[in-house]
Parts: structure tokens; sequence; C-alpha cells
């Protein structure tokens, strides 16, 4: 049964990538959603047998991959409570972005369509592999999976330039977090024997925790952290996402933003035992998060291209997750992650929806007032932004404060600057987001030439969506360009937005935290999965810290203020934290949209004027911190220079083949010389000879004579 | 008269080969070349002959015989090619032809 969930998606890639020229677009767009809507079945069947607390994990080996040795490594598919939620995630929101790609995606040609689903369920297929892989290998076949797929995506314009660059960039940027990743892996066979998750956990757990120590578990996790920074784009790995959005939109929905990218979050989640055990690993991974957060924010403020404002955004909420289990509050990542899927997937999706009617514009400043034409994908997209911006009873609300609660009251020593930052970052969340609404949406509607828009700034046209003259063509061919005005969603597209509207509402309620009456259930429900299987964590959970007789700390939870259901009395103070936090919290959301409503809507003539006043940052930001730039400088130049002047021109050119000529020029030369001889001239050969034999036999006559 | 001993027939071969090298390497005619190495041939036959008779073995004219074989076959097999070449450049020299192949 669990081997089914990745193999729906993959038959759908093999039949897609075979067949699929010969197809039509309803037969190989639907065979797609029908193998993702079946692997949602599955996976929904299965969870709700292990939904209980102590349910046992559901394993699957598929066959023994690996025998050598110690080494031992069996294709085994596991499906713990941690599992449940990312399958769950993964299928559902999956199928839905599935069913609205047949919409999206329709004016491709019959065999580019095929190609698209065929990459899509691939990518469904390995995502599910990676998540519920049972040991590090099984993981990292995923792992390279989705990252394989995400490459092909992003580059399925692969005819524009911008997009091909795009996609390589991705591959290569990942492949340095990749090289951690796999460092960090064989640091962990060589220190444990081991590469099953919970074996790992369990012998982690017999180690002291490694305090202002460097010790192998410190390093190990600092090698899949930096995995994690590669796959999950944080700093300083964080470019490739950005520039990931030339890829269709649905694509960017999909992978860039509510799956593959939080692969990183859902891998510290999975190993959440061993990095409880590495402190400062953990205070790194909360810095950078909240690092990343903060400078992702800022640049998603003043960025014009619709996509990129949301990739911004999602690198963001991205750093928020990577802050939860860098405090250890690994429940609270995973349940953003969780609310993070449904409402960054919404705004991905509206932006498309956006993008489609608009013919391929996605510029900010070409748009305005699209209230009017596009009513469902408006009031979808604003529930998307409310949620996104924290603001209360929708799901970003409930995940978004428990981690900043959660921080509020960790332990580590910089709690309150991590909680500051973190509550800055919610600012601007909520400021960006309702910028974006106000531009789109509001106002007047603003069509400018494709091409001539404000061409003295950045964001050039080769960098705006589709490439202009694929587009363009497309949606001519249907009659409705520029001059027309803009159609909403068709039907395919609609429902999907509005089925992620609903659960970007509802989502949140399965984490209602304690302060608001709720049990925090989805809390309670991943608990199993963030300690070692054997049982014992939880058994002393339950009967209160204060009998253990291990050394205080060694569990996850314990890193936190409790929250065990028993530990009520102790937390009162807490409850009355938590409340103030989310008062404060659910203030700074709702000034953040005031800020937007001002400078966008109220005022615009204030932004042009902070813009003049504060031109320095401004430009600073507009050009993203000059990141790209800098590690162009600094890495990409220097490495061209090595290989073209050291390892091109002076190695393989000078070296290696000054060797080779350098042994036929010799040669060429010395044969030069011999050549003289060689006249050609039988008589002169014939002449030296004779010689020759006169003087051997002279030689030996006078030998003879002189004895 | 003085009677004749082995050295005299040496002396003659000697001589003979004399005639015969020069031949080959100052004559300007491969048929002429080919005729003084046959001459060089001779003057070795005589030797052997001549000390095969002062030995009082047969061994010296079995040789010979060898050798007069071996002569003839390589007079038929030079003359073809001197035709041969004769034929690509109308001329006789050794000097005209110092290449392998044209």
């Amino acid at each position: 049964m669990l081997l089914l969930i990745p193999l729906f998606p993959l038959v759908g890639f093999v039949v897609n990538a075979c067949l699929g020229r010969r197809l039509t677009k309803s037969i190989s767009g639907g065979l797609a959603c029908a193998a993702m809507i079946a692997s949602f079945a599955v996976s929904a069947l299965l969870v709700s047998r292990i939904l209980g607390h102590d349910a046992a994990p559901l394993e699957f080996t598929l066959f023994e991959w690996m025998t050598s040795g110690t080494l031992h490594v069996p294709f085994t598919l596991r499906l713990d409570h941690l599992a449940a939620v990312m399958i769950l995630v993964v299928t559902g929101i999956g199928s839905l972005i599935h069913i609205y790609s047949t919409g999206y995606m329709h004016e491709e040609s019959d065999s580019e369509y095929a190609r698209y689903f065929s990459y899509l369920n691939l990518f469904a297929s390995f995502m599910l592999i990676l998540v519920l892989g049972a040991n590090f290998p099984v993981m990292f076949v995923g792992w390279e999976g989705v990252g394989l797929c995400s490459y092909l995506l992003i580059g399925f314009w692969f005819r524009k330039q911008s997009a091909a660059d795009a996609g390589k960039k991705a591959f290569v940027v990942n492949r340095v977090g990749d090289f951690g990743f796999v460092l960090g892996m064989l640091l962990i066979f060589a220190t444990f024997g081991t590469l099953d998750f919970q074996l790992v956990a369990a012998a982690a757990d017999t180690r002291a925790i490694e305090h202002g120590a460097i010790g192998v578990i410190t390093a190990a996790t600092l090698l899949l952290f930096l995995g994690a920074t590669g796959k999950s784009a944080q700093i300083p790995l964080y470019v490739w996402l950005p520039d990931a959005m030339e890829g269709p939109t649905p694509v960017s929905a999909l992978i860039h933003a509510a799956t593959m990218v939080t692969a990183g979050v859902y891998m510290i989640g999975r190993n959440a035992v061993l990095f409880s055990h590495a402190p400062i690993t953990l205070s790194m991974v909360a810095a950078i998060g909240v690092a990343t957060a903060l400078m992702a924010g800022t640049i998603g403020l003043v960025q014009n291209d619709i996509k990129r404002v949301l990739a911004y955004s999602t690198v963001s909420q991205l750093g928020y997750m990577f802050l939860a289990m860098g405090v250890g509050a690994f429940a609270a990542g995973i349940f953003h992650l969780y609310t993070h899927a449904f409402f960054k997937a919404l705004l991905f999706l509206g932006s498309g929806a956006v993008i489609h009617a608009l013919a391929g514009e996605q510029d900010l400043r070409n748009m305005g007032g699209l209230k009017k034409y596009l009513p469902v994908t408006y009031w979808t997209f604003l529930i998307g932004a409310l949620a996104i911006a924290g603001v209360p009873l929708l799901s970003g609300f409930f995940s978004k404060d428990e981690i900043l609660f959660k921080t509020f009251t960790a332990t580590n020593p910089n709690r309150l600057l991590l909680w500051g930052i973190g509550m800055v970052t919610s600012l601007l969340t909520a400021t960006y987001m309702f910028r974006l609404v106000f531009l789109a949406f509001h106002g007047e509607r603003r069509v400018t030439a494709h091409g001539s828009a404000h061409p003295e700034e950045e964001e050039p046209v080769a960098q705006t969506g589709h490439g202009q003259a694929a587009a363009v063509a497309h949606h001519d061919s249907h009659g409705h360009g520029h001059a027309h005005a803009p159609h909403d969603a068709p039907p395919s597209m609609a429902i999907p937005l509005i089925v992620l509207a609903i659960g970007s509402v509802v989502a949140g309620y399965v984490g209602v935290p304690h302060a608001l009456g709720g049990s925090n259930r989805i809390e309670q429900f991943l608990e199993p999965s963030f300690e070692v299987s054997d049982g014992r964590g939880r058994l002393e959970a339950a009967g209160g810290g204060a009998q253990s007789s291990e050394p205080a700390g060694v569990r996850p939870v314990a890193l936190q203020e409790s929250h065990a259901p028993d530990a009520t009395e102790s937390s009162h103070d807490n409850t009355s934290t938590e409340l103030m936090l989310m008062a404060l919290s659910s203030g700074v959301a709702l000034a953040g949209i005031g800020i937007a409503w001002y400078f966008w809507l109220r005022n615009r003539e204030a932004v042009a004027a902070m813009t003049a006043r504060f031109h320095g940052p401004y430009t600073v930001l507009l050009h993203k911190y000059y990141v790209d730039e800098l590690y162009d400088a600094a890495i990409v130049q220097p490495i061209k220079l090595l290989s073209t002047g050291g390892l091109w021109k002076g190695a393989d050119a000078g070296l290696i083949d000054g060797a080779v000529n350098g042994v036929g020029q010799t040669v060429r030369a010395t044969s030069g010389v011999l050549r003289r001889a060689q006249t050609g001239s039988v008589r002169t050969y014939a002449a030296s000879l004779f010689l020759g034999v006169v003087l051997i036999l002279g030689w030996y006559l006078l030998k003879t004579l002189r004895t | 008269m003085v009677p004749l001993t082995v050295n005299h027939y040496l002396a003659l071969s000697g001589v003979l080969f004399a005639i015969g090298t020069a031949g080959v390497f100052l004559r300007r005619n491969l048929i002429t070349v080919l005729l003084s190495i046959e001459i060089m041939l001779n003057a070795v036959n005589l030797t052997f002959v001549a000390v095969g008779r002062y030995r009082g073995s047969v061994d010296g004219q079995i040789i010979t015989f060898f050798v007069m074989t071996v002569a003839a076959a390589e007079a038929a097999v030079g003359l073809a090619l001197i035709i041969a070449l004769f034929r690509h450049r109308e001329t006789l020299s050794p000097d005209a032809f110092t290449a392998l192949k044209w």
C-alpha cells in the first residue's frame, strides 16, 4: 500500500513520457491529475490508520538496496506522523496544482503539454520518496530527484535564454548544498554505523548534548544544514529561488513554494533528535533563518515582478520555518510549513491567474484595478494575503504566532533578538503582500506598452514571465490581447483557487494554541516523530520531567518551555505571555497592512518621495543587496579566471598540450636532421653499406693481424 | 712457367671484385650496374672454387652452383625491374630513382 503513493505519479510520468506525443491534452492532463488524486486517496487512507498518538509507523521495504560490510541500506518507505503531514500536503496541494495546470498550460502544444505533466508527475513521485524515505540514502534519491525535476521545470521554456540560465543556476547552487548533505550523511554513517533515521536518533540519544563544543554531531548537522540551505533557499544559497520564477507559475507554486523548498525544513524535523544534540547548529539554524527572513522580506518590499515578490516572500517564510527549527520548536516549524503550503500555493496560483489574464504581463507597475475584472482571483488572493500577513483567525496567524511564541520562550540566549527580527519581518510580510494586492488589484488600471515601461529601472523585459513573444502569441490566438478586458480564471483554475482559499482559512485550526482554548493538536500529533522511536521519550514526557533520571534537556521537547498537557499549572505565565504576543503580532500585521494601504493606495506620491529620499537604500534593495553581483565577483569570476587562465591556458594548453606537442616537435626536429641521410639515391646507400663492410672487416682483420 | 698457386686465383678474384665494385659505384647505367654485380658475384665464385680445390673438398663447387642459380634469378628480376623503371622515366640513370614512390 505504501508503495502505491509514489508509484501512481511514477506511472503517470512513464505513460506521459512515452506516449505523451500521441495523447490529446485531456487524456495526458487527466491522467496526471488522476495519478495525483489516486495518490492522495491512498495517502489519506494510510494516514487514517496512524492517527492515534501511539500508533506505530507503517513501514514497507521494497528491496535490499546496498549491503557492504557494516553498511546496510534497504529501500524502505516509512510513514510516521511527520511524513503523514508532508504526504498529505504534497499529494493534496499537488492534486490541486495539477488541476490548475490543465487550465494554465492549455495553450501549449500537445507534446509540450504532455512533457509538462510528465515532469510534474515525476516531481511528485520523487517528493513522496523524499518524504517517505526511512533512511538517508532513500531520502537522498528523492532529494536529488526533486532537484532534477526542479531544473527541468524551471527551464521548461528552454528556448528562452533566461529560463535555461535560471534552470542551470538552480541546479548548480543546489549541488553546493548537496555536497554538504552527502558529507553529513557519510559522517553520520561513520559515527553511528547506520543510516536509518530511527536508529540514528536512538544512537544519538545515547550521547551527551554537545554544549559549546564542536563535536561530531555538530559537524554532521552543520553539513546537513548546508544541504538544507541549498534546497530550501536560505542564506547563502537562496539566490536560485527568485530566478526559478522563470518556470511556469503552477511550478513555482508547487515546487518553489509549497513542497520542494520545504524539504530542508522537513529534513531537520526528521532529524530532530540529532539536531537537538547540537545546540551550536541549532543557534546557527535560527540565526540563518531569521537573517534570511529579514533580508528576503526587505528585498520583497521593492521588487516589481509579481512572481519575484512572492519568491522573496517564500524565502522569507522559509526563514521563519528555520527559525522555528533553530529554537527547537520543530512542531511549530512543520506547522508553518503546512499552513504556508496552502496560502503560498494560493498566492502563486492567484498570480498565475493574473498573469494568464494579462497575457503574460508580470510587472506590477503595469497592473492595477484588476479587482473589477478578476473577482474570483481577487477574493482568493486577498484571503491568501491576509493569511500570510498573519491576520487573526486565519491559518498563517496560528503558525506564525506559534513560531514567534516559541522563539520568545526559547532557551536560546539571543531569543529576544531573534524574536524582534521575527516581528520586524512579520511587519514587512504584511506590508509587501498588501503592496502587491493594492498595486495589482486596486487603484486604476495602468496599461503600458510592453517594453516601454520604466526603461530606466531594473527588471528588464527579458525577466518578465513566459517570454513576451510566446505568451502574446498564445493569448492573441484566443482573441484577448491587451486591448481587451482581462477575463477571470476558467473553472479548472478557479476551483483550485477556491479550495486553497478555504484551506488557507481553516488549515490553522489543527493547531489552535492552548492560550486560545485549543489543544494544539498538530503539535501533539507530530511529537512522536521528533523523539526516539522506542517510546522512552514519550513515557517520560507523560510522567513529568521531575521523575526523569536522564540528564535534563535530552529530549527535543525539553528544549522548549514545557507544553505537555500536564504542565498547565506552570504555564499560566506562558498563557498570558502568549496572549500578549498574539495581540502584538496581530497589531503588527494590521499595521503592515495599514502602511501598505497608506503608501500604495492612499498616497502614491509618498512612495515616490520616500524612494527619492532614501535613494541609496532603495537602489540596494532593488538590486537585491547586490548578492548576485557579489557572488559573481567573489566566486564565479575567480573560478572563471582560474579555469581560463590557470587550468585551461596554463595547465591544459601549457602543460598537457605542451607536453604532447613538445614530444611531437622534438621527434620532428630530430627526424629533420636524420632525414638528410635518406637521400633516396641507391648508390649512396650502397656506398655507405660498402664502406661499413670495409670498415668492420678491416677492424677485425687488423685485430687478427695484430695477434 | 711459374706454377699456378691458390694465391694467383685469389688475386684475380680480388681484381675482379674491385672492377665490379667500381662498376656498381661509377657507372650511370642500371644495366651496366647489374652486369658489374654479376662480375662481383663471379669473383666470389672464383674464390670459392679456388679455395675448395686448394683444400681438396667439393664444398666450394657446390656453393658456386647455388650462387649461380641465385645470380640467374637475380638477373631475371633485376632486368624486369629495370624495364619497368625505364617505362616510367625514359632513363636508366640510377640518380633518377631517388623517391620511394611517385
